[in-house]
């Protein structure tokens, strides 16, 4: 029953004030197909959910395109021009950022629809605030950036000049090589996994604190503590548009490091 | 039995994902590729290409309408100028032929003007001529008479009175000569 109150509202009931833990995130009931891989959860609806409205508008946008834009396809264009000429033009150059532009815009959208549904009523949870998303993302972006690389300069080179950056003397090679290796081949994805995951979980945590703070305060605790409440729920209100800007935020950075990794990987020297 | 194993630690640890959870995640990145791979950045460069093109299109159209209206201009001002030469042409001939129409009226005029002068001219003498004549012999009867009825007597003597006559008439002509 927790869990089934949970789907609507966020947050903690009972006498005691529950602080929100990873049961916000964890064994989730299943709500279909359960015990299958195909098994969903909250957060699985969510993330189906945001990513199948972001592709409708997008359709609904660019269904029938006009020479004069309406509304729809102005903002389409707006927010698609905006992923070619700040993220693949800026850093992989026009010819580069052709190609991989399709790749970047579906994730920079993509991320930013799943990330959206954590201030949007009724959902309340990001759909990347569970590790398989990011994870997902981080590896594809890894995938992407070693094969660009290799497809570029052959696979020598490009470990070459990934491992034994140029301009350096050769001993410091022995120090150099093994901290790239780690940086480029480990760290990478799993940074970029891990920035997007932890910052959609404790957003989502701030915001069920703050609400489930104030809901404790004043319907809970009463009296004067309700006071309390006015000030938890002045800052999940703020928080909440903190929130939408990391949400926005996150989406890009993932997006720009994707990029900013292809174009390391494709460039002649570092 | 792995798949257990990572089932049971994904309930507890947020940083393993379970296995729905990476099911899911392909699938709704894939179809978010696919999407933008085949539909949304295809549809977004065509509507770029497209306004481009529409612009080029019109800027060239702009340059051809320019083209023409100054081939038009250049066109309609030498024909102007041609016009104006022409006209400029016409005028000095027109002048030309007025004058020369002019002066062909006038020497008609002079020589018609001379023509009746002469027949005038001509036609006064023979009338003197005629009136000298009728002047003189209707003269000549007064005279008779007169001197007849002076006298008083017939002169039947016609080579007297002839002679008579003759004489006040060259008489007549000397003292009209003098009077001239």
């Amino acid at each position: 029953m927790y869990y089934a109150a949970n789907l609507l509202v966020p947050m903690a009931t009972g006498d005691e004030f529950q602080a929100p833990g990873i049961s916000e995130f964890l064994g989730l009931p299943a709500l279909f197909f359960e015990g299958t891989p195909f098994e969903i959860n909250r957060i699985i609806l969510v993330r189906i959910l945001a990513v199948a409205v972001m592709l409708l508008l997008f359709w609904l946008a660019l269904r029938k395109p006009s020479r004069v834009p309406g509304r729809g396809q102005s903002i389409a264009e707006l927010v698609l021009g905006f992923v070619q000429v700040q993220i693949a033009d800026q850093i992989l150059g026009k010819e580069m950022g052709r190609r991989y532009l399709p790749l970047l815009a579906g994730m920079f959208f993509g991320i930013l629809a799943m990330n959206v549904t954590g201030v949007i009523p009724a959902l309340n949870i990001s759909g990347t605030a569970l590790i398989g998303m990011p994870l997902l993302l981080g590896l594809v972006a890894y995938v992407v950036f070693i094969y660009a690389g290799i497809k570029q300069l052959g696979a020598a080179k490009f470990f070459k000049n990934s491992l034994f950056p140029a301009g350096v003397p050769w001993p410091i090679y022995i120090l150099l090589a093994p901290i790239e290796f780690i940086n480029i081949f480990i760290v990478r994805p799993i940074s970029l996994a891990l920035r997007l995951l932890l910052n959609m979980m404790v957003g989502h945590l701030l915001l069920v604190l703050c609400f489930g703070a104030t809901s404790f305060f004043i319907f809970t605790a009463g009296g004067w503590l309700g006071l309390f409440g006015i000030g938890t729920l002045a800052f999940g209100f703020i928080f909440t548009f903190v929130e939408f800007a990391v949400f926005i935020l996150q989406a890009y950075i993932f997006t720009l490091l994707t990029a900013v990794y292809v174009q390391q990987a494709v460039a002649e020297e570092h | 039995m792995p798949e257990l194993v990572l089932a049971a630690e994904a309930e507890t640890n947020p940083f393993l994902p379970a296995i729905y959870d990476i099911t899911w995640s392909a699938v709704v990145f894939l179809v978010v590729m696919v999407f933008f791979v085949r539909f949304a950045i295809p549809r977004f460069r065509q509507i770029l290409d497209d306004r481009a093109e529409a612009i080029e299109g019109n800027i060239a159209k702009a340059d051809d309408a320019q083209r023409k209206a100054e081939a038009a201009l250049e066109q309609y001002t030498t024909q102007l100028a041609e016009a104006r030469a022409e006209a400029g042409r016409i005028r000095d001939a027109a002048r030309v032929d007025g004058q020369t129409i002019v002066n062909e009226l006038k020497e008609q005029a002079v020589i018609a003007a001379a023509r009746v002068t002469a027949t005038a001219k001509a036609q006064i003498v023979a009338e003197r001529q005629a009136a000298v004549i009728s002047l003189r012999s209707e003269v000549g009867t007064l005279a008779i008479d007169l001197a007849s009825g002076v006298i008083g007597e017939s002169l039947t003597n016609d080579e007297k009175a002839s002679g008579i006559v003759d004489r006040f008439l060259a008489d007549l002509e000397a003292s009209e000569k003098v009077v001239r």
